[in-house]
Parts: C-alpha cells; sequence; structure tokens
C-alpha cells in the first residue's frame, strides 16, 4: 500500500470511529489533515495512539495558528508519527481566547511543554493541563507574541540602573522606526510615492 | 634590536594592536645574564601580567559562541595569548558576550558580571551583542548588552570571524596596556 492508500485508509477509520469528531478531511501535498471537534480531540489522539493498525505513538508538535478576522481565532494543530506504519497525519481545531482546549497530557507526556507554549505565544487555553504557565518568554512577561495583534517590538525593554543595582523595564523608546523594505527599485516599478517625490507633484511657486 | 631601514619592528608600528610591546629581547637577555635579575617599574609589571593572563568566561549565547570556541582551538590558539576560558564568572578577568542577549538573560548577564573580582573587561562580540542586531525590533532582545554591562570592545560580524575575535582580544590588551594604571 502506498501511503495515499493508508492515508485515505485512515481517513476512512477515523470518519467510522468518530462520526461527530470528525468534521473535514482534507489531502493536499500527500498529506492528511483532519479537522475536528475540539472536545473529541483526546479521544481521536488515543484512538490513533492505541488502535493496533495505525500506532502513532509519536505526538511530533502542537502548534497555534492566529487568524484575526475568524470568530474562533486560533487553529490548533497536532501532528503525529507512526512509526509502525512511516505515515503522519494532522489533526486541525478551533478555540477563541476564551474557550479552552482539553488537554493532551494524560494521553501523551510529550504534550506538556507543547501546550505550555501554546499558551505562552497564543494564550490557547488548555483544560486539564497540570501545569499550564509560561514557558519561553521572559519571567512576568505580559501579552502573547504571536498573535497578530501583538506589535513586532513588545511594549517593554530592559536595561541596568546603576542606581538600583538591577536590571529595569521600561517603555520602549526606538529611536529609528522599524522600516519594512520591499527591495523594489525605484526604476523597475516602485509604485509608491518614495521620500522627496511628493515635491514634484505640487506646482512650483511661481 | 631594529633592522636598518626599519626603526621599529612591525608588530610596534603606532595604531596596531600589541603596540608598545616590543621588547628589546637581546637587551634583557644581556641584563638578566649580567646581573642574575631584571629591574623595571611595579606598574610594567602589572601591565605585563594583566595583558598575559585574561582569563575569559566563556558567555556563548548564540551561534557567535562558535566563533569564540574556535578562537581557542588549535588553529587560532588563544591561549598562547596566555588566556585560558574559565566556566566560573570567579576566576576569570574577561567577559566575551558572544551572541543574542535576551530580555530573560539579561538580569543573569548583570549577575554573573557583578561576580567577576575587579579589573574585569567585557568583550561585545557580534551585531546582537553590540546593537541588536538582526533582533533590534523584537520585543524579546536587549538591543546591545551595553545597555546591562560596560563593554570594553565592540567586535562587529555576524557572527565575526575568529580572527576578528583575536584581533578585539588583542585590542583589549593594548587598551589595557595604554591604560596602564593600577586603579580602573
Amino acid at each position: 500500500m502506498t501511503n495515499t492508500v493508508k492515508l485515505e485508509a485512515l481517513a476512512e477509520a477515523l470518519k467510522g470511529a468518530f462520526p461527530e469528531g470528525v468534521t473535514e478531511t482534507r489531502f493536499a501535498l500527500g498529506e492528511l489533515t483532519v479537522m475536528v471537534d475540539r472536545a473529541r480531540i483526546p479521544a481521536i489522539a488515543e484512538f490513533l495512539r492505541s488502535d493496533p493498525a495505525w500506532r502513532f505513538t509519536i505526538l511530533v508538535d502542537i502548534c497555534g495558528v492566529d487568524y484575526p478576522e475568524r470568530a474562533e481565532r486560533f487553529d490548533v494543530v497536532y501532528h503525529f508519527l507512526s512509526m509502525y506504519q512511516n505515515l503522519r497525519v494532522r489533526l486541525k481545531t478551533t478555540t477563541d481566547a476564551a474557550t479552552p482546549v482539553p488537554s493532551l497530557v494524560g494521553v501523551f507526556p510529550a504534550a506538556n511543554w507543547f501546550e505550555r507554549e501554546a499558551y505562552d505565544l497564543y494564550g490557547i487555553l488548555f483544560e486539564g493541563h497540570p501545569d499550564l504557565r509560561r514557558i519561553l518568554t521572559d519571567y512576568g512577561f505580559r501579552g502573547h507574541p504571536l498573535r497578530k495583534d501583538f506589535p513586532l517590538t513588545g511594549f517593554v525593554e530592559l536595561r541596568y540602573d546603576e542606581e538600583q543595582k538591577r536590571v529595569v523595564y521600561e517603555p520602549v523608546k526606538l529611536p529609528q522606526e522599524f522600516r519594512s523594505f520591499d527591495f523594489l527599485s525605484p526604476w523597475e516599478g516602485a509604485d509608491y510615492l518614495l521620500p522627496g517625490d511628493e515635491k514634484a507633484t505640487t506646482a512650483p511657486k511661481a | 634590536m631594529t633592522t636598518p631601514g626599519f626603526p621599529l619592528p612591525f608588530y610596534d608600528t603606532p595604531g596596531r594592536p600589541g603596540a608598545g610591546a616590543a621588547v628589546d629581547f637581546d637587551g634583557l637577555n644581556a641584563q638578566l645574564a649580567d646581573k642574575g635579575f631584571l629591574v623595571t617599574s611595579t606598574e610594567d609589571v602589572i601591565n605585563w601580567a594583566r595583558t598575559g593572563s585574561l582569563m575569559w568566561m566563556t558567555f556563548g549565547l548564540a551561534c557567535c559562541a562558535v566563533e569564540m570556541i574556535q578562537v581557542s582551538m588549535p588553529r587560532y590558539d588563544l591561549e598562547r595569548f596566555g588566556t585560558a576560558p574559565r566556566a566560573s564568572p570567579r576566576q576569570s578577568d574577561l567577559m566575551i558576550v558572544a551572541g543574542t542577549l535576551c530580555n530573560k538573560m539579561a538580569p543573569a548577564l548583570r549577575k554573573v558580571y557583578d561576580q567577576m573580582p575587579e579589573p574585569r573587561y567585557v568583550i561585545s562580540m557580534g551585531s546582537c551583542a553590540n546593537g541588536g542586531g538582526y533582533y533590534h525590533y523584537s520585543y524579546s532582545v536587549v538591543r546591545g548588552c551595553d545597555r546591562v554591562v560596560p563593554v570594553d570592545v565592540y567586535i562587529p560580524g555576524c557572527p565575526p570571524s575568529a580572527e576578528a575575535l583575536l584581533y578585539g582580544i588583542m585590542l583589549l590588551q593594548k587598551k589595557i596596556r595604554r591604560t596602564g594604571t593600577i586603579e580602573r
């Protein structure tokens, strides 16, 4: 069996086992993506891990995606690997900033830090996680930096204060704003107004 | 002992690192053979000792650390300058900040710097340590390690080559020699 055939069989097996949990299956670039109901995530993960036909025993990653225009703005993406079938599968579910997703720690202990990371960077909540706190960002950090509405430069910057003899946090003050370069030469169709060009369009004073 | 036409040995050309280090070896040898001891000023001895035993602390934070490792490996062999990598700040004179300094790391960097005994020197190695570099606009990176510790020598580059770091260390030796005081 080729991987595509196996993945199609897996999609059918998941639909058969969780008729109301699996909302959609997609095939793209030889990979299977299963959209699932977030309440069913632990049951589906346990099925993938324990079913003797599949044995997806490795949780590769849990990550978040932010789509600020949607009502349920976050995607939570789970990647699984089966060393026995040489297969990979991706589960996706949606949530918003207030609705928790059931934690996978009970099924895959490896989910612990992955879920902490998703919580830290996106603010996605996981229900049943034993220790849901920040993992990567600074102590006392506020905000979730990978959300699209988080500014690139953040809110605070840091320096050592000679009088207080400690590192202090201050609001960000940038001497030069962030510039986004498009690497388009003005000779080759940069369609915006170049600095100084606005003088050319106004009529010279008589 | 200079060759006619070349008033200074090349390493004593003003402006080069190592300038002022040229020693009249034959004269010293003759003096030592004649008297059995050498006479010099305390200042010179202290400077000689300071520049010749820069024990550097390995503060590798990112990819610059690989070049820092290179410089102490046989090709560049930093130890021929009398330096030695130390794992403890309490045993080191020089801290080489090699890599991106993150907000979370900054209090630790300062704490470690405070533990170093005087006189202590800091080399900021690479764009990130100099001014944030590639991550200058990031929410989590200190825009230059000089916001946290005083820096003696900045080495540009991303990452600087091992030669550049070696040159920076020689510049620091020159700075110590030129400062020439016991008080820092």
